[in-house]
């Protein structure tokens, strides 16, 4: 039970994030995370949408070099400790953790955080087995 | 085993083939200065009477000949022989300006044949192979060269031309095509739909002769996987005769120049100076033994190195690399020459595209190169880490062929300026030739 995220390539320009931005939302996407990693010469925008399929068209038609990856996405409990009981998983279980962006979410108590790690199923099913509820596709169009 | 088709020739030692040499080109000397009225001027322009011409040893007193020079000849000012005895022309792609035609009389054809009749046996090629020849036929040397060699050699021709890709399938491997005439980037897209079409089962492939353009090794992998055969470089010109001046042997190290039929010299494009073998520099032939069209010096603006290590398959021709790139195209950074096909093949290797610019620049007295390279999907991924690691992986395989630390700058796709659809290649801020 993964999640898609459109991964984007902006060089690193007044306006190269900007550009994506516009394109998506003059097409209706709404962005429901974002998160960038950059160098000095280039970034990676990395977002979760509402409506990938649509994301995807606009971006071609962009001439965007994109790319879609399956991520996971946790409902991190609203407690003091939530995210570190989710890390320690990852980390007893020996799953590296490549990267990881805390999600908005307007209702509801939990915070979302998307986790992007080699082996999804592995990392899903030890969430799993730890208690850790996930997020699908449906919620997050639903948000 | 080794096959040869023409073992004493192929295999002769140094000094044979010097002799032959020498003969051939006194005799070459005396048949253009005898024949043709542009030769005489530029020798006695450059104070050269034939009889100065002993051997090898004295070529370089003579002028060179450029392309230039062969378009100002056309269409007859080149021709050495009564136009009678010609029996059949061919023609370059020129797409700008006058174009170049070269003259055959059947004698050049049937030396021509042999040397493409060698390349198809170096490859493998026997009297029981098919070779299917899907160089384009009519004014380009490609399809004749190789077709010719095929019918010289023994083996079943099938005359394809180029194009048409379901009937070269279908001809394939209904016909059990062995061996496989084209370019590159065709066989590429042969192998390509023999995969897609699940063919590959019904192939009878063995080896593949590819030439007439620039292929990289990555390339070469591809198709010998998908193809499940052995792919082999050829090379030539038309000017000086077309495929076949030089052919790759099994080793697949570089191509054995014919040179009872061609003398090959490496030059400094810009001093003319004659390099040392193993040095890098433009390509100059010399054919030795043609009738209708035969070229003194002509520089092939192609850059390349010559080796005469022994090799394994017991040939002993000199052998040329891959042609590295244009020698119109040289750039001189930091005192290295530079040349923008290097460059491409380093981006092309590690999954980038040919949109890229080379920037120049200095600052004090150093000169510094940046490339821009435009992003492509496939050395895209969302990975930071990753990609700061491929992009490490471009500036030190630059590095190593270069010579010289690049800058390297990975940029939006179409944010190269473009030319006519083309990626403008070199910016060069330094103005050195600013007086
Ligand atoms: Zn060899």
């Amino acid at each position: 039970m993964t999640i898609k995220q459109v991964s984007v390539f902006a060089e690193n320009r007044s306006g190269g994030i900007l550009d994506v931005i516009q394109a998506l939302g003059s097409a209706q996407v709404d962005i429901r995370a974002l998160s960038v990693a950059d160098t000095q010469g280039f970034g990676i925008l990395r977002l979760i949408v509402d409506n990938v399929d649509r994301a995807k068209a606009v971006l071609t038609e962009n001439g965007t070099i994109f790319s879609i990856t399956d991520v996971v996405g946790v409902k991190v409990p609203d407690c003091p400790g939530g995210l570190a009981q989710v890390l320690t998983l990852m980390a007893d279980h020996e799953i590296n953790v490549e990267y990881l962006y805390a999600f908005v979410s307007v209702s509801g108590s939990s915070a979302y955080v998307v986790l992007r790690v080699q082996d999804n199923d592995e990392a899903i099913r030890i969430l799993t087995e730890g208690g850790i509820e996930l997020v699908t596709e449906d919620e997050i169009q639903a948000l | 085993m080794q096959n040869y088709y023409q073992k004493e020739i192929e295999t002769a030692s140094p000094e044979q083939i010097r002799a032959w040499q020498d003969e051939r080109l006194v005799k070459t000397v005396h048949h253009v200065w005898d024949n043709v009225e542009f030769y005489r001027k530029r020798m006695e322009e450059a104070g050269v009477t034939p009889n100065d011409i002993q051997g090898v040893k004295d070529l370089h007193k003579l002028p060179f000949i450029t392309k230039d020079d062969l378009r100002e000849c056309y269409p007859y000012g080149l021709l050495a022989t009564d136009l009678n005895n010609c029996v059949r022309i061919h023609s370059t792609s020129g797409t700008t300006g006058k174009r170049v035609v070269a003259f055959y009389t059947q004698n050049d054809i049937d030396l021509w044949d042999d040397c493409c009749a060698r390349a198809i046996v170096a490859a493998g090629g026997t009297e029981e192979d098919v070779v299917q020849v899907c160089y384009g036929y009519g004014l380009f040397t490609g399809g004749a060269g190789l077709d010719g060699g095929s019918h010289k050699m023994g083996a079943l021709t099938l005359p394809m031309s180029s194009g048409n890709t379901d009937r070269q399938l279908m001809f394939m491997t209904d016909l059990g095509a062995t061996i496989l005439c084209c370019t590159p980037s065709y066989a590429s897209y042969l192998a390509e739909c023999v995969v897609e079409r699940g063919l590959k089962d019904q192939i009878k492939l063995k080896s593949g002769i590819f030439g007439a353009e620039a292929w990289t090794e990555e390339m070469r992998h591809d198709i010998e996987d998908k193809l499940g055969i052995k792919a082999f470089d050829i090379y030539g010109l038309t000017e000086i005769s077309g495929p076949g001046v030089a052919f790759e042997c099994s080793e697949q190290t570089g191509m054995h120049i014919n040179e009872d039929h061609f003398i090959a010299e490496i030059i400094n494009p810009v001093t003319g100076e004659v390099l040392p073998d193993g040095e890098k520099g433009e390509l100059v032939f010399t054919s030795i033994t043609k009738e209708a069209f035969p070229l003194l010096r002509y520089r092939t603006r192609d850059i390349a190195v010559l080796t005469r290590k022994k090799c394994s398959c017991g040939r002993t021709h000199v052998k040329m690399s891959k042609p590295m790139g244009r020698s119109d195209d040289m750039l001189i950074v930091k005192g290295v020459n530079v040349f923008p096909s290097q460059i491409e093949m380093v981006l092309l290797n590690n999954g980038l595209t040919s949109n890229y610019q080379i920037i120049v620049d200095r600052k004090g007295h150093t000169d510094s190169i940046e490339i821009r390279v435009e992003m492509s999907p496939d050395f895209f991924t969302d990975k930071l880490s990753e990609l700061t690691a491929k992009e490490k992986d471009i500036v030190s395989d630059l590095k190593s062929v270069l010579g010289i630390y690049a800058v390297v700058r990975i940029v939006e796709p179409k944010s190269i300026e473009r030319s006519e659809g083309k990626a403008i290649r070199v910016i060069d801020r330094r103005n050195l030739y600013q007086n």
